[in-house]
């Protein structure tokens, strides 16, 4: 059982947990995610790790409220227990001095793009951070992103926050301004696939982190599959990141639809 | 080991053994036919994922099966049991009626007889090296029958006997991975003294025993008891724990494990790499049958979706292509057929299961072969295209190899698709550790005398070594690792 020692809101549907695992505390690297299990009927969902702290043996965690397994979690206060978590599993981010880096989050993405910025930045590149989302209420960790980049811009939707418009634009006004070496784009689907249009056309080299429908984690089930380079890979041990410039979106967009009628029923059932 | 020729005869001498076989000419034995293993109808079992196939031999029953088994002074079936069970011995307490001495039997040397009594393929192993088998060329001696009867009496008598322990020696060592392998190296270790520890990833104890093989012929309560038992024998239980990723073996050595047995199975599904393989409503054998026994999915309280299909095409032709077409069936498809390259004659499968899923109405396509899967406009699969195939020439294993019919495409639509055409090994363990040798094909090198790796404190066995196998023989696997690690540790003590 994994206790949750702290719950932070950051809206009506995004929160961030902070729970005790003192052995995925130690042994994560940046890239990592873990599989939970919230009781005995739950699903098993895939969350990457947004931080750790390896003395207070903690992992953070960011859980964005879509259908029933995730409303469960993010239901949970501090004090409760997370009845099953596995990790760290998945290939940590490839962390090596190139120079300037342009990070990309669209949405909850920034959580899982926050330990990378910050190892980048650790291993003495120039980090530039973008944040994107719709409004001002979805951008999150902006003082963790702050903390580890030299730049970061805000992108909103609606220009409730930051400048209006897509993360695209903000991204390649970087790009126009100065040389950018390689590029990271974790956010929705839609958001890399653009995103990675874009540094494609800059050729600026683009690692994205998928977040694939998912049961054990461990290579097991195939349920994660993606196609890269024209081959078929399974995000939970191939990845989860891959070159982005390889990574069949539409496919991708595709899969995460896949039980897309069952879980409108369970939603039904649920809500 | 407690197996040897010699063992065997004492307890064959053994008074009540003597005067057991006195009591019935072996040629009345011998004219006995074999007893047929109860079944549920199959109109009745098809609509139900959790009720057992077969229900299991009477007491009456039993003891008459149990009769026709010869008591052999050379009981060659022990040569074809991979855990050597001293067969005739728990036979033969069956037909005296000791029941509970049958099952205690069974446990001196296997961790799990009421899932082997189920799921082994009996007719390949014991049962094929029967005597009735082969010198009187008669159905043998229902050996498996037996064995799932003893287990189960003595589970339904609720008085368990747990088998004896030696003192602990408090030497740590570990098994990664909870399937039949590890469990039955656990048992063995256990006996002997050690502190064993299991690592299991998910989060249930038993590997494919509970994410793979479904409730119907082997159901999960069955092997919670048997787990229950390994517990009790002093055997800890670690789930959600991944050697390698939540510690790494040094770290775990520091903590005080001295060797460890890696048996973290074939979990790496394999596809066809055919068009249109990676549309929704196409997934491998393991993660239909991983959401439907391990995440209850068929059940609305349970959060895991299933795709409920009502024509279900599943690619194979071994036991898990059957167990994946019946788990179909019984999740209500209108048409649930198997498409299979080769002909019956081929098939991996056991015969029983293939009889069990033709009883149950289940569509065999074989010699037909998938080339091209098709989907709507969401991207779910709608049909599949295939191509008949004919027999050739003898392959590499000696079955005749399918040769594509050319121009024989045709399609058949399907709204659910299970690719059942094996497994590799999973290649987590072998990334995470450095110099271990293994095979172009990923499995893990061992010697197979002793099942040690290229790493001295490592041993290896079942489908990581094997690339995919039986229960059973990883099973072995598990009993031959322990009685090696026993004899490495012990030595390096000297």
């Amino acid at each position: 059982m994994t206790q949750i020692v702290e719950k932070v809101l950051f809206s009506e549907k995004v929160a961030k947990f902070i729970v005790n695992a003192p052995r995925i505390a130690r042994s994560r690297k940046p890239g990592h995610f873990v599989i939970l299990r919230v009781d005995e009927k739950g699903e098993r969902i895939p969350l990457t790790i947004a931080d750790a702290d390896r003395e207070k043996g903690t992992i953070t965690l960011v859980v964005q409220k879509m259908g029933v397994s995730s409303a469960k979690l993010f239901e949970l206060n501090v004090g409760d227990k997370i009845l099953d978590l596995v990790g760290p599993l998945g290939k940590a981010t490839h962390i090596h001095n190139v120079g300037t880096v342009l990070a990309c989050g669209g949405g909850v993405g920034v959580a899982p793009m926050l330990p990378i910025v910050q190892a980048f930045k650790q291993a003495g590149n120039r980090v530039i951070s973008i944040l994107a989302a719709r409004n001002k209420d979805l951008i999150i960790l902006e003082d963790e992103i702050r903390k580890w980049s030299d730049e970061v811009i805000v992108m909103t939707d609606d220009g409730s926050y930051g400048t209006k418009g897509l993360v695209t634009a903000g991204a390649e006004m970087v790009i126009q301004r100065e040389t950018v070496n390689e590029c990271i784009a974790i956010g929705p689907a839609v958001m890399m696939k653009f995103t990675s249009m874009l540094t494609k056309k800059y050729q600026i080299p683009t690692q994205s982190s998928l977040n694939a429908i998912m049961v054990d984690g461990t290579g097991m089930c195939g349920a994660c599959r993606v196609t890269v380079g024209g081959q078929t890979m399974f995000t939970c041990i191939d990845g989860p990141e891959f070159d982005a410039h390889q990574i069949d979106f539409d496919e991708l967009i595709m899969r995460l639809g896949g039980y897309s009628d069952e879980e409108k029923l369970a939603s039904e059932r649920y809500f | 080991m407690t197996t040897n020729k010699e063992y065997l005869l004492i307890e064959r001498e053994k008074e009540w053994r003597v005067e057991l076989r006195k009591k019935i000419a072996n040629k009345e034995r011998t004219t006995k036919t074999r007893t047929q293993m109860p079944e549920l109808d199959p109109f009745v079992r098809i609509r139900y994922q959790d009720r057992e196939v077969n229900t299991g031999l009477t007491e009456k029953q039993a003891v008459a099966e149990a009769s026709r088994c010869l008591d052999c002074p050379n009981p060659t079936c022990i040569d074809g049991c991979p855990v050597s069970i001293n067969i005739p011995k728990f036979i033969k307490y069956i037909e005296q009626g000791s029941f509970l001495e049958a099952a205690k039997t069974l446990k001196e040397t296997s961790a799990l007889p009421a899932v082997c009594g189920r799921v082994c393929p009996q007719e390949k192993q014991c049962e094929a090296t029967c005597f009735y088998t082969m010198k009187l060329k008669k159905d043998p001696v229902a050996i498996g029958h037996l064995e799932r009867f003893a287990a189960d009496y003595e589970r339904e008598s609720g008085s368990m006997s747990v088998p004896e322990v030696a003192a602990p020696n408090g030497i740590k060592v570990a098994a990664v991975g909870s399937g039949p392998a590890s469990l039955s190296f656990a048992g063995d270790m256990i006996k002997l003294g050690y502190d064993v520890t299991v690592f299991e990833a998910l989060h249930e104890i038993g590997g494919v025993l509970k994410y793979g093989i479904p409730e119907f012929r082997l159901p999960n309560k069955i092997v919670d008891v048997e787990l229950a038992n390994l517990e009790q024998m002093g055997v800890k239980f670690v789930r959600n724990f991944i050697v390698g990723k939540t510690a790494s073996f040094d770290d775990l050595k520091e903590e005080g494990i001295e060797a460890f047995f890696v048996a973290s199975g074939a979990g790496l599904p394999r596809f066809m790499n055919i068009p249109g393989e990676n549309y929704n409503g196409i997934m491998s054998s393991n993660e239909y049958l991983t959401r439907v026994n391990l995440m209850n999915a068929a059940s609305d309280d349970f959060d895991t979706p299933i795709i409920k299909g009502k024509n279900v095409a599943v690619i194979g032709g071994g036991n898990t292509a059957m167990d994946s077409v019946r788990t179909a069936k019984r999740l209500g498809a209108e048409r649930a057929m198997i498409i299979y390259r080769r002909s019956r004659d081929e098939m991996p499968a056991r015969v029983e299961e293939v009889h069990h899923a033709e009883e149950e109405g289940i569509e065999f396509l074989n010699l037909a072969n998938p080339v091209e899967y098709f989907a709507d406009p969401k991207g779910k699969v709608n049909r599949v295209r295939v191509q008949r195939m004919e027999l050739g020439e003898p392959d590499a294993s000696g079955r005749r190899r399918p040769v594509v019919i050319e121009g024989s495409e045709y399609d058949i639509p399907v709204d659910l698709v299970v690719v059942a055409v094996g497994v590799s090994p999973n290649p987590l363990i072998p990334s995470e550790v450095k110099d271990l040798k293994v095979t172009k094909w990923g499995t893990i090198v061992v010697n197979e005398e002793t099942m040690q790796s290229s790493i001295p404190e490592l041993f290896a066995g079942g489908d990581i070594v094997r690339g995919g196998a039986t229960v059973i023989l990883a099973m072995g696997d598990g009993r031959k690792a322990a009685a090696s690690m026993h004899e490495y540790l012990q030595e390096k003590r000297k």
